[in-house]
C-alpha cells in the first residue's frame, strides 16, 4: 500500500495520543468503529464554558489511515468552536491525508468520531 | 546487516548461490543449451542427461523412482495435475473428493472448479491446533470417494498433517492420496517407499531452487493413471507436454541434492533461530501462537499480537519482511481463511504475523527483529483503546460496537 508522506508522518508521530478522564464534565469522548471492521477510534475534546474546544486527545486501533485520519482531526479541531468542528467534512481529511479510495472509510470515521464526541458533549450539557 | 530483514522464506526462498552457478552453465551457447528431446545431436543427449541426473537427485530426497517424478511449471500446476488428472481419469469410479478447508488455494481452487463440474468436495475443518485427524478423513468416506488430498505442512501456520496415517486409510479403502508437499520437501524426511501417498506435489523455489519449476510425483506401484491437463510433445510420459527447461529442472536437481545432504543440521540449525524469536516476544502480554507447536516446522512461527491491527502492525514492522494474515488491501477486510478455520476470532486473525526462517537467517537478524516487535507492539498498544479497555477489564465482546 502506498501511503502519502503525510499518512506516513502522522502514523509514526501521531499528535495528541492519550486519554482524558471520561467522567471530566469538561470532557466529551467519541467512540466509534468496531474491531470486527478493523478500526475504532476514541476521540475526546476539552471544552470551556464558550463552547471552544482547547485540547484534543485519540486513541485508535486501525490501519495507518485511520491513525493519520484521527490524530489530523486532534489538531484540526483545536480552537474551533463545537459549531466550526461539526462542519468538517470527510472529504477535507481525505484530501488532507491524499487517502487512497479503499481508505476513504477511515475518514469518513474520523468525521464521525468529531460527531460522536459533540453528542457526547450535549448529552452531559443536557 | 541489511535491512529489511528477511523473515518470508515460506513465501519464497533465494537461489542458493550454489545452485544458480550450476543453472548458467545451460543457457548460452557455451553451455549446455540442448532440447532434452532432440534424439539426432549431442546438444540434446547432453541436455537429456542433465535432466536425468536432476530427476535422480529430486526422486532421491524422497526416495522415489526417477521415472515417478514429472516435471510441471511449479507446485500449482502440480496439484492442478494431481487433483484435476485423477478426478477426470477416474471421475466414472466415484465423484466424491476429500480436502481441507486449510490447503492451499492451489488445491482449493480446482476442488471448486471440479464442484462446478459435477463432484462433490468434502472440505475438513481442523481442530484449534490446525490439525486433521484421520478419524475425520475416515468418518468423510463415501463409497463413491476417489481422492483424498491433504497437505502435508501448512504454509502459513506450519502445522505438519499426520499423512503416514491417512496414507494407510487410504490404501486400504483403495482411495488415491494426493498429498501438497510445497513446505516440508527438504525440510522433514519424507520416504515414498514407506508413505502410502500416491501423489505429491513440489516446487523448487521454496528450497532454494528457482521458480517456474516444481513436480509432481505419481506413483508406479500401483500404477497411478491421469488424464494429462497440457497437450502436446507427449513429454512426461503424456502427463505434461511442453519442451522440459533444462537450467530450471537442473536447479531444481542441485537443489534438492543440497537439501538431502544438509537438511538435518539446518533444521535444527532454524529450529534453535525460531526458538530464540519466540523466547524474545513470548513474554508481552496477549501473544498467541497460530497452530500446535508440538507438530510444527522448524522454520515457521505464526503469532497473533491482541489488540493491535494487522495493517498497522505491518508497517509498524517495516524492516522485517513478514506476511500478515490479514489481507487489509482492500475496503473489505478478509482476515486469513486458515487461521479463521482454527476458530480464531476475526480480531486476532487481523493481528497475525507469519516469521518464516531459512537458509540464511541468523542470530544476530532475529535479535534485531525482537527488538523491533517488542518496541513497536509496545507503542501500538499505546495508542489502541481497545488495550485500554482491556485493561480496565472491559470484556470486548459484550461492547455494543457501531459496525460500519
Amino acid at each position: 500500500m502506498a501511503y502519502s508522506d503525510k499518512v506516513i508522518d502522522h502514523y509514526e508521530n501521531p499528535r495528541n495520543v492519550g486519554s482524558f478522564a471520561k467522567d471530566d464534565p469538561t470532557v466529551a469522548t467519541g467512540l466509534v468503529g468496531a474491531p470486527a471492521c478493523g478500526d475504532v477510534m476514541k476521540l475526546q475534546l476539552k471544552i470551556s464554558d464558550t463552547g471552544i474546544i482547547e485540547d484534543a486527545k485519540f486513541k485508535t486501533y486501525g490501519c495507518g489511515s485511520a491513525i493519520a485520519s484521527s490524530s489530523l482531526i486532534t489538531e484540526w479541531v483545536k480552537g474551533k468552536s463545537l459549531e466550526e468542528a461539526a462542519a468538517i467534512k470527510n472529504t477535507d481529511i481525505s484530501a488532507e491525508l491524499a487517502l487512497p479510495p479503499v481508505k476513504i472509510h477511515c475518514s469518513i470515521l474520523a468525521e464521525d468520531a468529531i460527531k460522536a464526541a459533540i453528542d457526547d458533549y450535549k448529552s452531559k450539557k443536557a | 546487516m541489511k535491512l529489511p530483514i528477511y523473515l518470508d522464506y515460506s513465501a519464497t526462498t533465494p537461489v542458493d548461490p550454489r545452485v544458480a552457478e550450476k543453472m548458467m552453465q545451460y543457457l548460452t551457447l557455451d553451455g549446455n543449451f540442448g532440447n532434452p528431446a532432440s534424439r539426432s545431436h549431442r546438444f540434446g543427449w547432453q541436455a537429456e542427461e542433465a535432466v536425468d541426473i536432476a530427476r535422480n537427485d529430486i526422486a532421491d530426497l524422497v526416495n522415489a523412482d526417477p521415472r515417478e517424478i514429472v516435471f510441471t511449471s511449479g507446485a500449482t500446476e502440480a496439484n492442478n495435475l494431481a487433483i484435476k488428472g485423477i478426478a477426470e481419469f477416474y471421475g466414472k469410479k466415484g465423484k466424491h473428493i476429500i480436502t481441507s478447508k486449510t490447503e492451499h488455494k492451489a488445491v482449493l481452487d480446482p476442488c471448486r472448479q471440479l464442484e462446478r463440474d459435477g463432484f462433490e468436495v468434502t472440505y475438513l475443518e481442523p481442530d484449534t491446533d490446525g490439525i486433521i485427524s484421520v478419524e475425520q478423513v475416515k468418518a468423510a468416506l463415501r463409497d463413491d470417494t476417489i481422492l483424498v488430498s491433504i497437505m502435508h505442512v501448512n504454509n502459513e501456520i506450519g502445522v505438519i498433517q499426520d499423512i503416514a496415517a491417512i496414507g494407510e486409510l487410504c490404501r486400504a479403502n483403495k482411495i488415491y492420496f494426493h498429498v501438497d508437499a510445497v513446505q516440508s520437501v527438504g525440510k522433514l524426511p519424507i520416504d515414498l517407499q514407506e508413505l502410502k501417498v500416491d501423489l505429491m506435489s513440489f516446487s523448487a523455489h521454496k528450497i532454494y531452487g528457482p521458480k517456474g519449476i516444481g513436480a509432481l510425483y505419481v506413483r508406479r506401484k500401483p500404477r497411478i493413471r491421469l488424464e494429462a491437463q497440457m497437450h502436446g510433445g507427449g513429454h512426461e510420459r503424456g502427463m505434461r507436454s511442453g519442451t522440459l527447461p533444462t537450467h530450471q529442472i537442473v536447479g531444481m536437481g542441485e537443489a534438492f541434492r543440497i537439501a538431502k545432504l544438509e537438511m538435518a543440521e539446518e533444521s535444527d540449525r532454524i529450529l534453535a533461530l525460531r526458538e530464540r524469536l519466540w523466547n524474545g516476544v513470548k513474554d508481552m502480554e496477549e501473544v498467541y501462537i497460530n497452530g500446535s507447536m508440538e507438530h510444527r516446522i522448524a522454520g515457521n512461527l505464526n503469532v497473533s499480537f491482541n489488540y493491535v491491527e494487522g495493517e498497522s502492525l505491518v508497517m509498524a514492522l517495516k524492516d522485517l519482511a513478514v506476511s500478515s494474515g490479514s489481507a487489509c488491501t482492500s475496503a473489505s477486510l478478509e482476515p486469513s481463511y486458515v487461521l479463521r478455520a482454527l476458530g480464531r476470532d476475526d480480531e486476532l486473525a487481523h493481528s497475525s504475523i507469519r516469521f518464516s526462517m531459512g537458509r540464511f537467517t541468523t542470530a544476530e537478524e532475529i535479535d534485531y527483529a525482537i527488538e523491533i516487535i517488542n518496541k513497536n507492539i509496545g507503542r501500538l498498544r499505546e495508542m489502541s483503546p481497545l488495550w485500554d479497555m482491556f485493561k480496565e477489564g472491559i470484556d470486548l465482546s459484550k461492547v455494543e460496537w457501531a459496525h460500519h
